[in-house]
């Protein structure tokens, strides 16, 4: 409950940020607002496992995708509205991040890093011959011109991505003031020390790639319906991956406010330098500022202000 | 004679051709202070870790308060009321000195209850735990700012906080000085006199000896020797192991 005042604040914030938009009457600011949202969701949900519990994610991507060909699926077979979609892939990906857990329980730095870059590589392979869902030819997931009450339906898919970004944002909060961060802490700090606690340490990575593959797959489902055409290249990308793990690294990876603050810059910089030099150049941004912010500010942005802080305190 | 809170029987754990344990019997009973010596590599930490379940014995038993362990998690023993500090401290080094003890209070002390443990309770225990142990003004410290013996305290308070029915201290005053080796033996001490078996685990003599009502011996995964210290010290087994021929 106590919780409350903070998702009503980020409900808030959502709302103006919408209106805001829809006071500027132009359908780009929505369309690359999803990108930035978007990345706001993955970096978040990459954090529960990556920043928390100290388990670095290489298969977001596959994650995203799990999420995104939910939605191809059931487009194919029983079409459900996006909301449904996004509980369905939420399931699905929470699933696989159950069964990845699973599997991986014994591994810990590189090796679990590899063993999760590995079920990207799988799943991805599973994609391409699956025809149901398109296969390497890809799907084509072909969105309604409007929408009652939004009009238009990049707008729609603006507004599910935002209301996304604060069920993620308010969840991960909520996590980090329990027994469940303290939990995933002890996890990412010591095993054995949190095991001889009491920590049910088994159960809580499960947890955590559970959550966290959830909020990737969440954060797929509506994509199909953003990008019109869904092929396996396109999901399965370089790209999620690699802005899921560098958001919250720059942004800082020991609380919900880092991969926030790292998604909103490095997501609206990436834009920018889209619409202004070239989309090609978005990963090699990406690629300084992570090397720049690994040497420099190991601890992120809020690192940096935290120390700041504590510097100027007598 | 009062059932045994801690039974080990035929204890057997090999590491590849290497024997660590071989056949452990040991039995603590309830309030009791015993004292675990052995030189390097005679089996005292592998012992800890098969008890605490951080090995997994491969023969023996070992029941703790009439529950037989084989097969239970670290955190399920840990939570029966079996606890165990490191022969190196492992603080959750995020986290405050105050909320590495709020751990072990939110999970194993609040799991054992099986019931909701208010934050305000868990905050008092937390502050009656710090003082016991003499933390209290370093409570919003970070591990990194503490000093080693502090570090060996705030270790002895986050196993204090799953309430335990029995500690085993791994070498809890390694690389202290005299006078702070004094500390940790005294505040072991006072941990038992309020009613928790403690096993100690330790290589300076002088602390064993003050500390211990009862004196086991391990050499080469094997007990050589398990008795009263004055008697144990003396025995030519005992010095044989230590001293050499």
């Amino acid at each position: 409950m106590r919780s409350l005042p903070f998702i009503a604040i980020l409900a808030a914030v959502g709302v103006v940020v919408f209106f805001a938009a829809h006071q500027l009457h132009n359908d780009y600011v929505f369309f690359a607002g999803y990108t930035v949202l978007q990345y706001v969701v993955l970096a978040t949900a990459w954090n529960i496992l990556g920043g928390y519990t100290g388990y670095v994610n290489f298969g977001s991507a596959a994650f995203f995708a799990v999420g995104a060909y939910t939605t191809v699926f059931f487009h194919k077979v029983y079409p459900l509205p996006i909301p449904l979609l996004v509980v369905a892939a939420a399931a699905v990906a929470g699933l696989v991040g159950l069964g990845m857990g699973y599997l991986t329980l014994r591994l810990r730095g590189a090796f679990f890093a590899i063993a999760t870059l590995a079920l990207a590589v799988v799943l991805q392979t599973l994609i391409v011959n699956w025809d149901l869902v398109g296969g390497s030819r890809g799907a084509y997931v072909v969105r309604p011109a409007s929408i009652p009450v939004f009009g238009s339906y990049i707008q729609y898919l603006f507004a599910i991505m935002l209301a996304l970004a604060v069920v993620a944002l308010a969840t991960v909060r909520a996590i980090e003031r329990s027994a469940l961060g303290y939990g995933f802490a002890t996890i990412r700090d010591d095993e054995l020390a949190a095991e001889a606690s009491g920590v049910p340490t088994l159960k809580l990575k499960l947890l955590a790639t559970a959550l966290s593959g959830a909020f990737m797959g969440m954060a797929g489902a509506p994509f199909p319906y953003y990008i019109g055409f869904l092929q396996p290249s396109s999901v399965f990308a370089l790209d999620y991956t690699v802005n899921s793990i560098a958001m919250p690294m720059i942004g800082g990876t020991s609380s919900w406010v880092g991969p926030l603050v790292g998604a909103l810059l490095l997501g609206s910089l990436q834009q920018i330098a889209t619409v202004t030099i070239s989309s090609a150049v978005n990963l090699l941004l990406v690629g300084l500022l992570l090397v720049t912010f690994v040497i420099v500010a190991p601890n992120g942005l809020i690192g940096l202000v935290r120390s700041a802080v504590a510097r100027k305190k007598p | 004679m009062t059932a045994p809170i801690l039974e080990v029987s035929g204890l057997g754990k090999r590491f590849g051709g290497f024997t660590a344990l071989d056949g452990i019997d040991l039995a603590v009973a309830p309030g009791e202070r015993v004292g675990l010596i052995g030189p390097n590599g005679s089996g005292k930490s592998t012992l800890v870790n098969c008890i605490c379940g951080t090995l997994t014995n491969e023969s023996g038993r070992v029941h703790f308060d009439g529950h037989d362990l084989a097969g239970l998690m670290t955190h399920e023993r840990t939570r029966l009321g079996l606890a165990r500090s490191f022969q190196l401290p492992r603080p959750f080094v995020s986290m405050t000195v105050a909320d590495n003890i709020r751990v072990p209070l939110m999970y194993a002390d609040r799991a054992r209850r099986g019931a909701h443990v208010a934050e305000g309770e868990i905050a008092d225990h937390c502050g009656e735990l710090l003082r016991l142990v003499g933390l209290a003004d370093r409570a919003r410290h970070y591990p990194r700012d503490l000093t080693q013996v502090d570090m060996r305290k705030l270790e002895l308070a986050r196993a204090m906080a799953v309430e335990p029915k029995l500690l085993i201290a791994d070498e809890a005053m390694a690389g202290l000085s005299g006078s702070e080796v004094n500390d940790i033996v005294n505040l072991l001490i006072t941990l038992n006199e309020r009613g928790v078996t403690v096993v100690l685990i330790e290589h300076i003599m002088s602390a064993v000896m003050r500390f211990s009502q009862r004196l086991v011996v391990l050499v080469t995964g094997r007990k050589i020797a398990d008795g009263r210290p004055d008697d144990v010290i003396r025995d030519p087994e005992v010095e044989r192991a230590y001293l050499g021929q």
